[in-house]
């Protein structure tokens, strides 16, 4: 059976006055797929995001959600979302179970199976043990969990994470990515998640990074990081000047230097070792294969790191300002 | 994958909306007020305070140097409906603004993201601020007797329901003010300066017979005016009172000479409300 686009984008353009923060963007996302949504801020990927979301109405294009049209259909979009806010929006002062109930009496879920949904899920993120417990008690990963949890209460057919792990420690990220894991495998939903952690976006089976406004690349991330190209071969050795006149020569590659370590690329990097050995002449201290990363990819489709573009101040999309306004 | 997947799901029916939807979602803000007025001792207490100063200190206290045609009126009994008032005021003003804290703390997201219209939410809300103040004024309502009002069962429902039909009102008010204010810290100071006026200009404190004409003109274009009016007409049918000292403590509302009856007064307060939440949805659906 072939399944409809959990997203279906075409030509989608939103512009605020002057400045056109989504420049005309297609994109399919199957489902049961977790796709990432990369790009450095203000590259329009919030706003995008809004505008699946419902929140925001495009100027021109299209977009489809589990089938629905964002722009017709809102109520029927959001009935088949869940979505995970950057900024915290539980109900403090309402136990974990109940902010569940709030959610699930404001989406209609049908009340004969609520109770054991409410269940399942927060057995599903650890949460069942502390459900009566105001959320005020909770560390901040707790909360983020009862957010994922909530999220899917209503068993969406997409779930949108926004920085589902910005401001957590290293092991309640790691936490977080293995409840997305089982998730998936359990719910059958189709995860949109946006992240600015390179090496979160490795669980992704598919990304796409944004760029002013345009999409720039699109790929699962080994496709990504081979299309940048080659691997990093660093290397120390007795005599670092005959070893780069020998790789020029005889190799026929340019070299750098950073760090005090000569630097080639070559497209396979474990296989250029034994051969650097073999022939170079120079007695080698120590040789480092990097692969590509993610970083490496952001940076050839962006211009920069994702930690340089961080430090940019972003021209927020409006419901952001209004919420920073509100603080 | 999908086969196993499929299986494994217990998917949860979403229906498709409808009034009914709407109501239940209505139901539920409702029940999140009710929830965290319970929770909130220290909140029903603090709100009580006021009012019963008002009527025992206030009243009792100027009780000795106002009696200008008083009759066999007490003060304090004069003042019972209108500190019946003012308990509902700001309890229900409370309510209305709290929204500047769902916002800030993301709630308010969470609500307005659901498939369900503003309206159903911004209507659970005030029936919840509502029912909170209404609650509320009960523990005063208790205390008829101690100001010589009779407990007459009919007299009390009537007063329930205009409370909270005012309180309505108000809550409403609240939430138009929280749609504008977008810092908690002004919320309070905001409460402050468009509740307190509401209150002295409403006959709530004072008899509307004999006033100067700026004062006069005033309250009768504030709409809490008549929500006290119908207040002060039912404990005044169960007072043993003659027709001069009524005239001077109750003389109800005159439009260039035409006495106001109760019931186009009721229609006003509920024509009131409806406006108010219509601005306040229309504010919130623009602005969130």
């Amino acid at each position: 059976m072939v399944k409809a686009p959990a997203v279906r984008i075409r030509g989608l353009v939103k512009r605020y006055r002057e400045v056109e923060a989504v420049r005309g963007i297609d994109l399919d996302v199957a489902p049961g797929e977790t796709f990432g949504f990369l790009g450095p801020n203000g590259a329009g990927k919030s706003t995008t995001i809004n505008i699946l979301c419902t929140l925001v109405a495009a100027t021109s294009g299209s977009a489809h959600v589990a089938g629905f049209d964002v722009d017709t259909e809102r109520d029927a979009v959001r009935r088949h979302i869940g979505l995970v806010f950057q900024d915290p929006t539980l109900d403090a002062y309402l136990t974990g179970e109940q902010n569940l109930r709030f959610h699930g009496e404001l989406y209609g879920v049908d009340r004969s199976t609520a109770a054991s949904r409410r269940e399942e899920m927060l057995r599903m993120v650890g949460l069942w043990e502390r459900r009566g417990d105001p959320v005020q008690t909770y560390s901040g990963g707790m909360r983020r969990r009862l957010e994922i949890a909530r999220g899917l209460l209503h068993s969406p057919r997409v779930l949108f994470l926004d920085e589902p792990t910005i401001g957590l420690d290293p092991q309640t990220r790691a936490s977080i990515w293995n409840y997305i894991g089982e998730l998936r495998d359990r719910e059958d939903v189709t995860v949109f998640v946006t992240t600015h952690y390179m090496d979160e976006a490795e669980h992704c089976d598919r990304i796409a990074i944004m760029n002013e406004g345009r999409m720039v690349a699109l790929d699962t991330p080994d496709r990504l990081k081979a299309a940048v190209g080659k691997d990093r071969v660093q290397i120390v050795t007795e005599d670092d000047e005959a070893s780069i006149a020998t790789l020029r020569e005889d190799f026929g590659l340019d070299t750098a230097t950073h760090e005090g370590m000569v630097t080639i690329r070559v497209p396979d990097g474990a296989g250029f070792v034994p051969r650097l050995f073999a022939e170079l002449g120079v007695p080698i201290r120590s040789v480092t294969v990097t692969r590509p990363s993610l970083d490496d990819v952001f940076l050839a489709h962006t211009g920069s790191t994702i930690r340089d573009a961080e430090r940019v101040e972003r021209p927020a999309s409006p419901i952001l300002a209004a919420l920073a306004r509100g603080r | 994958m999908s086969a196993m997947t499929d299986a494994q799901v217990a998917a949860v029916r979403v229906p498709t909306g409808g009034l009914g939807q709407e109501a239940r979602a209505a139901f539920a803000v409702w029940q999140r007020e009710m929830i965290r007025f319970a929770k909130d001792r220290a909140r029903i207490v603090s709100s009580l305070v006021q009012p019963v100063l008002f009527l025992f200190v206030l009243g009792v206290g100027l009780s000795s140097i106002v009696t200008a045609g008083r009759g066999s009126v007490d003060f304090t009994t004069f003042l019972f409906p209108g500190v019946l008032a003012l308990s509902v005021l700001f309890t229900a003003a409370f309510s209305g603004i709290s929204m500047v804290w769902d916002r800030e703390f993301g709630f308010l997201r969470e609500m307005l993201v659901a498939p369900v219209s503003t309206t159903a939410i911004l209507t659970g809300k005030c029936v919840g601020g509502a029912t909170v103040a209404t609650l509320q004024s009960l523990v005063l309502l208790a205390l008829a007797g101690v100001v010589g009002v009779p407990y007459a069962p009919v007299m009390l429902l009537a007063l329930v329901g205009l409370l909270f039909l005012m309180a309505f009102m108000i809550t409403a008010l609240g939430l138009v003010l929280a749609a504008r204010i977008k810092q908690v810290q002004s919320a309070m100071p905001m409460v402050q300066l468009i509740i307190t006026p509401l209150m002295f200009l409403s006959g709530a404190l004072f008899p509307l017979s004999g006033l100067p004409t700026w004062l006069a003109v005033v309250t009768h274009l504030n709409p809490m005016t008549y929500a006290v009016e119908p207040m002060r007409a039912v404990v005044f049918d169960n007072l043993d009172v003659d027709p001069a000292t009524r005239a001077t403590l109750d003389p109800g509302i005159f439009w260039f000479g035409w006495p106001v009856p109760i019931w186009l007064q009721v229609i006003l307060v509920v024509a009131c409300s409806v406006a108010l939440l219509g601005v306040a949805v229309a504010r919130f659906a623009r602005t969130e």
